[in-house]
């Protein structure tokens, strides 16, 4: 997969700007965007969590909310060997239901590409082809406070490996100072490092970190700032900090890349990440996605969710319309 | 200047919560004239399956408590049923239609029960595991371990004392319980479960569910998260098919009890929601 050129990017942002992503432009742009109705937001993402889901639209929405998971391990203690079950249950996450399809990514810290590209084998690829993506966190992932040359090398290092997506974290601390020519250089700069020496390059999602942006003013400045700096993908959240990803804000992203859509005809995806861990929470967010932006939106290349225990939930719900009966814990793995 | 009256809303009991029925469903419980006491809730499959999750999560809090604490959490609802016994002494009058000594009697028998169980909580080990002998320098020891998450048919003609009977022995050893009380007679038991949430009981180890046993005892019967399946008040019901469906998932089961016997004070009450677990152990190296 091939994310947007960089030339192409920068250009457009100059046009969009109106002027170089210096702080001043930026700053001018950015607080030019309208304040978000904060009490419309929740209510209208509280209305969208109320619609009623059930029988067949349910037995879609779970199977699409696999093929939309980013299976995620991001601790400390992680080993190769956690990796590579990681990658089995990416592969078959459900050994008594072979109708259960593939989730699109794992989602693993730089140094574990390697052992999840071996894992993965002749799986991995496109989750368009009914294949597993490689996703990297890079940048100093979570905290994001690291020189820019490190964070570069972290990212250059997560894509020779073989890393189909980077997972970035920008830095709170200069966007929150204001500093947003700042962020976008950086963006920018991880960007052209996402490069691949074939010309190609990976998909390079940005992560606001919405729980420390503190407004959603913030998080929709955030978001265009990604966007505009060449971003692929905006993620809410790296799971780290709570609160996480939570639906009105996630609506709220949807919105900026529905506007985005429509001023310049380019798709921008969205990743809820942390925190989502039942059936019941993804599918409002599948309604979420379906109502702003369409139902073009859910497929992996626009569409993520940032997940490790929400798959054994969904299996549960599975089983449960597979067999008629409530499954448990027992019946799917311990990770 | 006449009070209006305050009537009672019967609501579940779920993880040390007291939520209506997720269904919104009620059902009328009628004293033994036939007057209206109170709307009880009629639980849902919904509300059987949040109780087994709100009970296992509490599995290991309590199996990992100690034997003696166990026992003194117990004994404790003794001590609090006591200074309640009025309320469950009306309560029985008027929903049985007994004289005030015969619900007397059944309040005071319950509690009796319950001191009983919770004497057995650090004491049952000692008699249902065993220093086994074998031929080698080996320790072989079997202990009594929990079974897990425990669903309960309670006995459905009594209002306090089948419930103790049922639950009671089943919390001993360190199970969950997901109880499905008296159809006619439930209120005795979400009293009962406000006794336990004002006790030290952690919140999830008894979860109570008022309504229709045969429309929720299937589902509990069939879960895959259910240990065990006792069926001592389902005489009633289908209950052959509920065994059928809890051996698809290698549950425990009792099978149903009548008369004015069932249900009652046994060590087999506690030890049939036990796993015996064998351990090896070297005596020396020599």
């Amino acid at each position: 997969m091939s994310g947007t050129s960089l030339v192409s990017a920068r250009e457009r942002a100059i046009a969009v700007l109106g002027g170089e992503p210096d702080d001043a432009t930026l700053r001018r742009y950015l607080h030019g965007i309208a304040g978000v109705d904060a009490v419309g937001l929740e209510q209208r993402a509280a209305g969208l969590g109320t619609r009623s889901i059930k029988t067949s639209s349910k037995k879609w929405a779970l199977d699409r909310i696999i093929e939309l998971i980013d299976l995620t391990t991001l601790e400390g203690a992680d080993t190769p060997g956690k990796v590579r079950s990681l990658v089995a249950k990416a592969v078959n996450p459900d050994p008594s239901d072979a109708s259960t399809p593939r989730v699109a990514a794992v989602c693993v810290y730089g140094d574990m590409v390697p052992f999840a590209v071996d894992a993965l084998g002749a799986a991995h690829g496109d989750p368009d082809d009914g294949l597993i993506s490689v996703a990297a966190v890079a940048t100093a992932f979570p905290s994001g406070r690291a020189s820019l040359d490190i964070k570069l090398a972290d990212t250059a290092e997560a894509v020779a490996a073989g890393a189909d997506e980077i997972d970035m974290v920008i830095d709170r601390g200069a966007f929150l100072a204001g500093r947003y020519g700042l962020v976008f250089d950086q963006i920018a700069a991880v960007k052209a490092a996402c490069a691949r020496p074939d010309g190609t390059s990976a998909s390079l999602k940005v992560i606001l970190e919405t729980g420390e942006l503190v407004t959603y003013d913030n998080v929709r400045r955030a978001s265009w700032l990604s966007i505009l700096a060449g971003g692929d993908f905006i993620k809410t959240s790296t799971g780290k900090v709570a609160p996480a990803a939570t639906l009105p804000v996630t609506l709220l992203m949807l919105e900026v890349v529905r506007d985005w859509h429509l001023a310049t005809g380019q798709r921008i995806g969205v990743k809820p990440a942390g925190g989502i861990r039942s059936s019941k929470d993804a599918i409002k967010y599948l309604v979420t996605v379906a109502e702003t932006v369409g139902e073009d939106w859910l497929q992996p290349h626009l569409f993520r969710f940032g997940a490790s225990s929400l798959l054994n939930d969904v299996l549960l719900q599975r089983q449960k319309i597979a067999t008629g009966h409530y499954s448990g814990a027992d019946y799917v793995t311990i990770d | 200047m006449s009070r209006l009256a305050v009537p009672k809303t019967y609501k579940l009991y779920i993880g040390g919560a007291f939520p209506r029925s997720e269904s919104g469903r009620t059902y009328e419980v009628l004293a033994a004239d036939g007057s209206f006491l109170a709307n009880a809730a009629l639980a849902s499959r919904k509300d059987a399956r949040d109780a087994v999750v709100a009970a296992r999560a509490a599995v290991s809090g309590w199996s990992g408590a100690t034997a003696y604490n166990r026992g003194q959490v117990l004994y404790r609802i003794a001590e609090l049923l006591e200074g309640r016994r009025a309320q469950f002494v009306a309560e029985i009058e008027e929903a049985e239609g007994v004289t005030r000594a015969v619900a007397s009697a059944q309040v005071g028998e319950a509690i009796d029960r319950w001191v009983w169980y919770a004497g057995w909580a650090d004491k049952f080990a000692q008699v249902a595991g065993n220093a086994n002998p074998v031929a080698g320098p080996y320790f072989n020891i079997s202990v009594p371990e929990p079974t897990g998450v425990v669903a309960i048919v309670v006995p459905q003609d009594s209002s306090l004392l089948g419930f103790v009977s049922a639950v009671a022995p089943a919390l001993v050893a360190g199970n969950a319980v997901v109880a499905v009380a008296s159809e006619r007679f439930p209120l005795s038991a979400i009293s009962l479960a406000e006794v336990l949430a004002t006790s030290d009981v952690p919140k999830g180890v008894v979860n109570v569910l008022t309504g229709s046993p045969a429309e929720i005892a299937p589902w509990l019967a069939s879960h895959a998260d259910v240990n065990a399946l006792d069926l001592v008040g389902a005489g009633a019901l289908d209950w052959i098919s509920l065994e059928v469906d809890a051996a698809d998932t290698l549950k425990r089961v009792l099978r149903p009890e009548s008369g004015p016997d069932a249900a009652a004070p046994a060590l087999g009450r506690i030890a049939a929601f036990t796993e015996t677990k064998t351990v090896w152990h070297t005596k020396s190296l020599r």
